[in-house]
């Protein structure tokens, strides 16, 4: 059995399947740099990330694939499921070896698993972009915490960054600790260090703008009237309103 | 913006939740330097009150006085509710201020009557007016047109929203004539048919220069309440149908009817609102809209009523045996979009993945199809189709597929029952 090790980034699996074909071996598993060897292991091949290797292939790709699939492996990259670079992997094997497009086959395992993992991811982008929650701060910036299933921050800039182009914001990951601000001219992904500056997934009472606890229960109380008491349904609202969002929505506090 | 302001929003808000439009699709639109806001051409939902219903825009009337007293509706004039009236400067400041928070996609303003149409409307075109010009608002903006108002107003409020709406309500004359005296279908149409002629002429004009301002460019919207009076779902279908194939009308709305007057008596007291009824008949539009389906398929003088044990779409299916088994490697798209079980997603992804193998129904159940449903209605591969509907019988497949109600015990289908006499 043969395995790759890489250092987990995106470039770094590209330039494994670069290597991969330059070498003509194909490993059976893909391993992190620390990560424990398995049993059964007959030869370990470590690979050392290389731009000018992972540009070949994403270009070879952009040659062989339609841009809207190309665009589904970042996707199923960024979902961070265990395995996933795997299936990304494969999935390129079988761009390069078919003669014709893989792409809407279906029927096989990996073209419809790269396929669904995209759909959630895209799923989760559209839930970020639909229950991010800003508040004023003092200063004047809308804050917004916010920790997705999957790492779809990147996704989500295009479409904050152009609807609102004429305020400061910022986009926070409490899950992952990163975020984005965007300070009317461009966007910078930002770490923040300060601990007491998001407290339960609100950001702290004290640092508001005077006006933004007037607007919050104002929505609260908006939220609250829209309901209609003759057809409450628990479950369908949990549906659509997932229970791990409630944290950061200023209308389920 | 004053505390004042949240108890009016509430009194406002409590009036309008009873329209159940919320859409904020049909436009995309970037955002322009110096203002605020897109549009998204697939809608976005913010968020879902507990009835599970979306929140996509900021759903407010501007005023819940009226001079109607229609009997079905909350805010009819001989209702003892509290009233209250936005000022135009607190409703457009309410609405940036929520649009800025990500809280709504854009405002739905609605209106009761206050002296005439037309001084109602008015009023209503200023806020838009105000939001967009003034504040360069360029998110979603969606308008009640208010029945009775003139062509002009309809006009002008056409440039500035991106969806106007009237609504029906009920969906026959008589009926309306019935609850709300004051009314006709003639008021309701003739808004619907200005908006109509300002999509047509807007278009023409918009192939001479593309610098034309657009005119509603998410189109119209309309609705119906639903259980409210005595109309059969053929009555409501057709009318949908109808309204389906005028230019721009884009969605029919049906409404659950809720009691909120129960002591008239010209309304059914309900002991609560049709939901299932309502959610077959969104399902049927679902058919008329994207299954290729024409409404004397769904619903007949034979059957003028929806089934309401099974959707449409398997009632139509139990009705004509004759029309399966579907060959999944063979049938053409739109018969697919006949099977139960199959919707138009994954009748998409058979039809291109069929091209590279032949699908069984292992990789039918991978893809999402609902084999729980659609077995008794195709073939593939190995499936040869001894379960299907045309080799049993309709019946038998029903019993099967109807949902099986809780401490109710089903008969043993296999087990003949033996009738001994007594």
């Amino acid at each position: 059995m043969i395995v790759f090790r890489y250092d987990k980034t995106f470039e770094g699996l590209l330039t494994a399947v670069f290597d991969a074909y330059n070498r003509n071996t194909f490993p059976v598993k893909l391993l992190s740099s620390d990560e424990i060897e398995l049993l059964f292991v007959d030869a370990c091949h470590t690979v050392i990330t290389d731009p000018k290797k992972s540009g070949r292939v994403w270009k070879g790709l952009e040659k062989r694939m339609m841009p809207v699939t190309r665009n589904m492996l970042t996707y199923v990259w960024l979902s961070e499921i265990s395995g996933c670079d795997e299936t990304v992997f494969r999935y390129i094997r079988k761009v390069f070896d078919s003669k014709t497009s893989i792409e809407m086959n279906f029927a096989d395992d990996d073209v419809l698993q790269v396929r669904n993992i995209a759909q959630k991811v895209n799923r989760e982008k559209l839930r970020v972009i639909e229950f991010v929650r800003f508040q004023k701060t003092a200063d004047g910036i809308f804050f917004a915490p916010i920790a997705p299933e999957h790492n779809v921050l990147p996704l989500t800039l295009e479409h904050f960054t152009d609807r609102f182009a004429d305020q400061q914001w910022i986009i926070y990951d409490t899950k992952r600790d990163y975020g984005y601000f965007y300070n009317l001219k461009e966007t910078t992904e930002i770490t923040l260090d300060s601990d007491t500056l998001i407290l339960e997934g609100k950001v702290n009472e004290e640092l508001l703008d005077p006006n933004e606890q007037l607007f919050q229960r104002m929505w609260k109380s908006y939220f609250r009237s829209m309901a209609i008491k003759e057809r409450i349904n628990p479950k369908l609202h949990r549906q659509h309103l997932p229970v791990r969002f409630w944290k950061y929505l200023t209308e389920k506090q | 913006m004053k505390e004042e302001a949240l108890a009016k929003l509430q009194i406002l808000a409590e009036s309008a939740k009873y329209d159940v439009s919320c859409a904020s699709s049909g436009t995309t639109r970037k955002s322009k330097a110096g203002g605020i806001g897109s549009t998204a051409g697939w809608g976005i939902c913010h968020s879902f009150t507990e009835d599970g219903r979306c929140v996509s825009l900021l759903k407010i009337m501007l005023t819940n006085y009226c001079i109607y007293d229609c009997a079905y509706c909350i805010n009819r004039r001989s209702n003892d509710i509290r009233r209250a009236t936005f000022s135009v400067d607190e409703l457009v400041e309410l609405t940036i201020e929520f649009y800025r928070r990500n809280y709504i996609e854009g405002l739905f303003l609605s209106s009761g009557v206050i002296n005439n149409p037309d001084y109602t409307m008015e009023r209503m075109v200023r806020v838009i007016k105000e939001l967009r010009t003034t504040h360069r608002f360029n998110g979603y903006i969606h308008m009640k047109s208010i029945p009775g108002c003139s062509q002009q107003l309809v006009h002008e409020a056409g440039l500035y929203a991106d969806r106007l709406s009237v609504n029906i309500e009920i969906p026959t004359e008589k009926n309306l004539k019935l609850l709300a005296p004051e009314k006709n279908h003639e008021s309701v149409f003739k808004p619907m048919q200005f908006i109509q002629q300002g999509m047509i002429e807007n278009a023409e004009e918009r192939k001479k220069s593309r610098y034309v301002q657009r005119f509603v460019p998410a189109g119209q919207s309309t609705q119906m309440i639903v259980g409210a009076t005595d109309e059969s779902d053929k009555q409501i279908l057709k009318t949908s149908d109808f309204l389906y194939n005028q230019p721009g009308m884009k969605r029919v709305y049906y409404s659950g009817f809720i009691p909120v007057n129960s002591y008239d008596s010209r309304l059914p007291a309900l002991k609560q609102p049709p939901l299932v009824r309502e959610n077959r008949l969104y399902q049927a539009d679902w058919l008329l809209r994207f299954y290729e389906f024409k409404v004397d398929e769904i619903v007949d003088d034979k059957h003028p009523d929806l089934d309401l044990e099974i959707d449409p779409k398997l009632s139509w299916a139990l009705r004509h045996p004759e029309f399966f088994p579907v060959d999944i490697n063979k049938a053409e798209y739109r018969d697919l979009l006949r099977v139960p079980g199959i919707g138009v997603k994954s009748a998409k992804l058979i039809v291109v993945s069929r091209r590279y193998t032949r699908l069984n129904a292992q990789d039918l159940k991978k893809i999402g199809i609902v084999m729980k449903k659609a077995q008794y209605f195709i073939t593939c591969n190995e499936l040869s189709g001894l379960n299907t509907v045309s080799d049993t019988s309709p019946e038998y497949v029903r019993s099967l597929l109807v949902p099986k109600k809780k401490g109710q015990k089903q008969p043993d289908l296999h087990q003949m029952s033996l009738i001994f006499p007594e």
